[in-house]
């Protein structure tokens, strides 16, 4: 794998699919353990998968940064030419929008967790600041938030895992292959 | 000289808990009951003062413990206390203190709906914990050593704690902190005896401000 070409690549580096798949296997399973978690009768059972939701949750925060920083260092293959210009805007919305809630959706977890008066701790060892005070009417809107923007992640990939199928079953275009592990096609562009 | 008193009447603590809503987790603890423990508070003496009235807004009593490593808080938001203490002989002082279970906080609403349960404080049959100092030792200065049986959840254990006294116009504070163990008051039974969870040691702080 070559990097920080200066001309758009052919496809994904293995930095970028690994990070990619990782995050989103990460992100489901958070998602599904989040909605587990908070259903439940209080429990020390409860009490851990708080705690590793947590802990799971803060590591996904930090891959985000290193996802960013690959971004910044890379210019991600060229969309293929028969999209439209609406659809070339969508895309990169869309990719925009997840890339935002990477970020959005742990920081508002870990705002909450300070002003639920529940400091995290990494891995029960590295205490992470609270940035707030414990407040409980902000801990509950903050709750809101991270709820909420958890659901926008869901219709979000949703929507982007749709588009990625469509690229490749009925445009048949390289897109989603030049995401997948593996070797992928020649480059199209 | 003597006072005894009661400086802070136990509020209604079945409707402590039934105001709290039920909601969303986290903290434990639990235990805060240990907590109680030891407010002791016995007037200070300043000249021919006896500071023996509680205040209880300025008075707090809080404890501390950790939850899968994470530091906890929790409090009593009422204690009563009786106090009999006379500076010039402070070895026959005492001071007794209870605090309603219902009134405790453990810094978590989900929390606060389950204290009283068997597994934790049992509040239906053991409502109060308690403590009655039976030894007061000056340590030199405004230092003193209080000791004396503490009974929570029909358990009861000696303890002792250093109490540090300051006067300021007219009031007397008492300060101090001590450790107790959940496991030696049956606190957290069942799936909760796992220390991995709530660990067994409380800390206890109690700050309490009287006047005259
Ligand atoms: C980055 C990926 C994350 C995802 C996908 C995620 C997802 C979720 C979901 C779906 C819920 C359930 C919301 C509900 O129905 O109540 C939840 C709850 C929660 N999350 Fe996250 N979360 C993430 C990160 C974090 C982080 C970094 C923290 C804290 C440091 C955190 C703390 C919490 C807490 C405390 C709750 C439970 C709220 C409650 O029930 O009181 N989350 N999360
Ligand atoms: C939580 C789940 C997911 C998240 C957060 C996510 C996020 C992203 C982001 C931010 C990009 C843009 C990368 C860039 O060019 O800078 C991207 C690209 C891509 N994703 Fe996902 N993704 C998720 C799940 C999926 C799934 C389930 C599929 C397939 C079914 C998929 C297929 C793709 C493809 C094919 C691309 C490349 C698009 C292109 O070449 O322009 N993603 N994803």
């Amino acid at each position: 794998m070559k990097n920080n070409q200066p001309t758009p690549r052919s496809e994904y580096t293995a930095m970028a699919k690994g990070l990619h798949w990782l995050m989103a296997l990460g992100l489901c399973s958070l998602f599904a353990l989040g909605l587990y978690m908070a259903d439940l009768h209080l429990s020390p059972w409860k009490l851990k998968l708080y705690s590793w939701h947590k802990w799971a949750g803060v590591t996904l925060f930090l891959l985000a940064w290193l996802r960013l920083l690959w971004r910044f260092t890379h210019r991600p293959p060229a969309l293929p030419g028969h999209m439209s210009p609406l659809e070339r805007l969508v895309a990169h919305c869309g990719h925009a929008l997840l890339y935002l809630l990477l970020f959005a959706i742990p920081l508002s977890g870990w705002l909450m967790s300070s002003a639920k008066g529940v400091q995290t701790v990494y891995f029960g060892l590295w205490p992470i600041p609270d940035l707030l005070t414990k407040d409980k009417a902000l801990g509950d809107v903050l709750h809101e938030i991270h709820e909420t923007l958890n659901w926008l992640l869901a219709l979000t990939v949703a929507g982007h895992a749709l588009a990625a199928l469509k690229h490749h079953f009925v445009d048949r275009d390289e897109v989603l292959q030049r995401m997948l592990p593996g070797v992928s096609g020649k480059s199209t562009q | 000289m003597n006072s005894n008193r009661n400086l802070v009447p136990p509020r209604d603590f079945v409707s402590t808990k039934a105001s709290l809503p039920a909601k969303h987790t986290r903290a434990w603890g639990a235990l805060g009951a240990g907590g109680l423990l030891w407010v002791s508070c016995w007037p200070v003496v300043s000249g021919a003062v006896e500071f023996n009235t509680l205040q209880p807004a300025q008075s707090t009593l809080v404890f501390a413990y950790k939850q899968m490593n994470v530091p906890m808080e929790g409090r009593f938001k009422s204690f009563s206390a009786h106090l009999h203490f006379d500076p010039a002989k402070p070895a026959q002082g005492k001071a007794t203190l209870e605090a309603p279970i219902a009134s405790l906080d453990t810094g978590s609403e989900e929390a606060n709906d389950e204290v009283g349960d068997a597994a934790w404080f049992n509040s239906k049959k053991y409502p109060v914990a308690h403590f009655e100092s039976t030894t007061i030792q000056p340590l030199g200065g405004n230092r003193y050593e209080v000791s004396g049986p503490l009974t929570i959840k029909g358990h009861t254990r000696l303890v002792s704690t250093p109490v540090t006294v300051s006067v300021q116009g007219n009031r007397a504070v008492f300060d101090g902190s001590f450790e107790v163990r959940r496991a030696d008051f049956s606190v957290g039974e069942g799936t909760w005896a796992d220390f991995g969870t709530v660990a067994n040691e409380i800390h206890i702080t109690f700050h309490l401000v009287a006047t005259p």
